[in-house]
């Protein structure tokens, strides 16, 4: 294969493989912009991909079955709306539950679906017009996951909404200074409220896209590590939709690289890689940028009316 | 203050411990509940279920000392988790230095020749040292570079599965493995003795007990104790005392990285004998140690509790797969319930009852509004 090949090869798979990531890591940024940390991304995903799984098998409706793994996520991750929003609770431990429940009740529905093949999964498609242009075309456009189009624009809108909205100043303002978001009048909670269940509902169409598009099958814990590199590309990605998406890209490449490099080196330490390399990641974007390095002034911390 | 149904609300600066343990309880026993109506849901009687769990696991010897060997590696981590959460440092990584702790200790047996008498305490140091080494890198990237540890810990438990899954299919596979994943068994010298016809190793039992004791006297009476207390209460505060925190950290780390390293030496030598699937090796004990931690609420001989409480779970799920047919990730269900009541309670902690005397009300005499 010459160069030009393998590299349309190397990123057309990079943005499949950044699919997941992708919508992930997107949902979370807004979440995180809102000052919440959930960590229940992995128990998320795999709630959405058990969903969207049994819905499309239902109903043989992939559409449909995506759009349930979101609302299956959305409604999940309202527990972590109300343990750590309204009862203020430890944001990272009330993750973690949402992640050890979510692998733990979709291990035990899921046992019935194991093994059985999905007969309609969602195609992938081409773009017509557009995947005629020459390299950018079979590199961006041909064979593609509808929902990896769907996931550059909505996150191009995010971050269009985020830094060009009232919307999003109201967003960004609970994240940094709630006092001040509440002194305008405004509700801390519900901004906060709509963010978690939003990020609950990008993180459940992200593990939709693996049991109904990518791997049209269910296995337990299918999403296997993804969601905590979600996590990762936020913080790499500073909060920003942006270089969110360039990081889900990135850490696609990764995986596609380490498919590539199977007969060279054991897939096992090749399926290190990625995780490896979020800690390297992490490390340089900690030297790169000494300090608070664009993290939301109040992530973390629970807020309530009235306290200094 | 609020005030509800003639009751005051007070904030209170420390929980008492009487409805601390109340509400612990409550909140176990509302997580069995819910787990009744899974049961139900799955089309198993609870009454049967729990009567199977009981029998299974508290009436007879076999089932008790099943009890007791799931009890070992939780106590062990739990303890130096409640140690790490008391200074502030979220420790997730417990997994991770279980499993190298277990591949350090296995390396050890199967390649170093050395004398026999030597050779289970050198597996246990070099077990301690590499679980350390392995929370060592996560503290140092949070005090130097305040990079989030959360996310460290984490990654470097998916580094711990796949380099485990690297040797065990790979250098390290076993020459009479015959095509399965494992290393060969380790010398007969390297086995840690277990009471006969179980597989309880009861001198890891042992250790653990008293590695709560010795972290409860560090934590209460000594110096270090008290500045890892200070930590835990505000770093602002220990900065301005002039403590280094740094030290004091790391030393937690290595405590609790360690500890949870032993937890592996003890799975290899105790139960397995040799390198295994990542999966079967650990059964997510790091994870479950945190809600061990979570509900012994910053006590080290709270775990003395805890622990053997999900060493039970634990064992639960192994009478539930077997007599019962049911997945064992009924345990994560069950665990994932109860640590979100364990945190969802806690505000209550903070809170407690008085009996309000109803202030006497204002004369207000009442405005005519009819224009009259």
């Amino acid at each position: 294969m010459d160069a030009e090949n393998w590299l349309v090869g190397i990123i057309g798979r990079a943005l499949a493989f950044g699919t997941p990531l992708l919508w992930a890591a997107l949902g979370e940024t807004y979440v995180e912009r809102a000052g919440v940390v959930n960590l229940g991304m992995e128990g998320m995903m795999l709630v959405g991909a058990l969903t969207g799984f049994a819905v499309t098998m239902a109903t043989d409706n992939p559409a449909l079955g995506i759009l349930m793994a979101g609302v299956a996520g959305a409604v999940f991750s309202a527990l972590h709306a109300f343990v750590t929003i309204t009862l203020r609770a430890n944001q990272y431990v009330s993750g973690l539950a949402l992640t050890i429940l979510g692998t733990g009740a979709t291990g035990l529905i899921g046992k019935a679906y194991e093994g059985q093949p999905l007969l309609t999964t969602l195609e992938n498609i081409s773009v017509p017009v557009l995947k005629d242009i020459p390299i950018l075309g079979p590199m961006l456009f041909t064979d593609q996951s509808v929902l990896t189009y769907l996931g550059v624009l909505i996150g191009v809108l995010l971050w269009l909404l985020l830094y060009k909205s009232r919307l999003g100043i109201m967003l960004r303002s609970a994240g940094e200074n709630p006092k001040a978001v509440d002194a305008q009048g405004l509700n801390v909670t519900l901004i906060r409220y709509a963010a978690v269940i939003f990020g609950g509902f990008m993180a459940g169409i992200a593990g939709g896209f693996f049991s109904v598009a990518y791997r049209p099958s269910w296995t337990q814990g299918t999403t296997g590590g993804v969601g905590w590199i979600a996590l990762a590309i936020v913080i790499f990605g500073r909060w920003n939709p942006m270089y969110v998406m360039l990081g889900s890209v990135f850490f696609g490449a990764l995986y596609v690289l380490s498919f590539r490099l199977q007969e060279k080196l054991s897939p096992d330490l090749l399926n290190m890689m990625p995780y490896l390399f979020v800690i390297l990641v992490l490390i340089l974007t900690a030297i790169g940028k000494k300090g608070s390095g664009g993290v939301p002034e109040a992530l973390g911390t629970p807020y309530r009316r009235g306290e200094r | 203050m609020k005030t509800i149904a003639g009751f005051l609300v007070q904030e209170r600066k420390a929980p008492s411990t009487r409805w601390t343990l109340l509400l612990s309880l409550i909140s176990i026993l509302v997580a069995l509940g819910l787990l009744a109506v899974v049961f139900s849901m799955y089309g198993i009687s609870p009454v049967k279920a729990f009567q199977s769990i009981f029998t299974g696991t508290l009436t007879d010897w076999t089932g008790f000392s099943a009890v007791l060997q799931r009890t070992i590696p939780l106590l062990l981590i739990g303890v130096g988790l409640v140690l790490a959460f008391r200074t502030l440092f979220f420790n997730i990584g417990a997994e991770g230095q279980l499993l190298i702790g277990a591949t350090a200790a296995a390396g050890m047996g199967l390649f170093v020749p050395m004398p026999d008498v030597l050779r289970l305490p050198a597996m246990i140091l070099v077990g301690f040292l590499a679980g350390a080494a392995w929370a060592f890198v996560p503290a140092l990237l949070k005090l130097r570079l305040q990079i989030n540890e959360v996310i460290t810990t984490l990654m470097l438990n998916y580094v711990a599965i796949n380099l485990v899954n690297y040797l065990i299919n790979g250098p390290w596979k076993g020459k009479t493995a015959y095509g399965y994943a494992y290393t060969d068994p380790i010398p007969d010298a390297a086995w840690m003795p277990t009471l006969p016809g179980t597989n309880l190793h009861w001198g890891t039992l042992i250790l653990a007990v008293v590695f709560a004791v010795v972290t409860w006297l560090i934590l209460g009476r000594t110096t270090e104790g008290f500045r890892m207390r200070i930590l835990g209460e505000s770093s602002s505060v220990a900065k301005y005392l002039g403590m280094n925190t740094l030290k004091t950290t790391l030393l937690v780390m290595l405590i609790s990285g360690g500890a949870a390293g032993l937890a592996g030496v003890g799975e290899l030598t105790g139960i397995h004998h040799k390198l295994l699937d990542p999966l079967q090796l650990s059964l997510g004990y790091g994870y479950t140690a945190i809600i061990v931690a979570w509900l012994a609420r910053g006590n080290p001989l709270g775990v003395l509790i805890t622990a053997p409480f999900f060493g039970l779970i634990f064992a639960a799920g192994d009478v539930m797969k077997v007599t019962l047919q049911m997945p064992f990730q009924i345990v994560d269900v069950f665990n994932g319930i109860l640590l979100f009541l364990l945190i969802a309670t806690e505000p209550l902690l903070r809170y407690k009852l008085v009996r309000a005397t109803p202030p006497a009300l204002p004369h207000t005499p009442k405005e005519r509004t009819d224009g009259r």
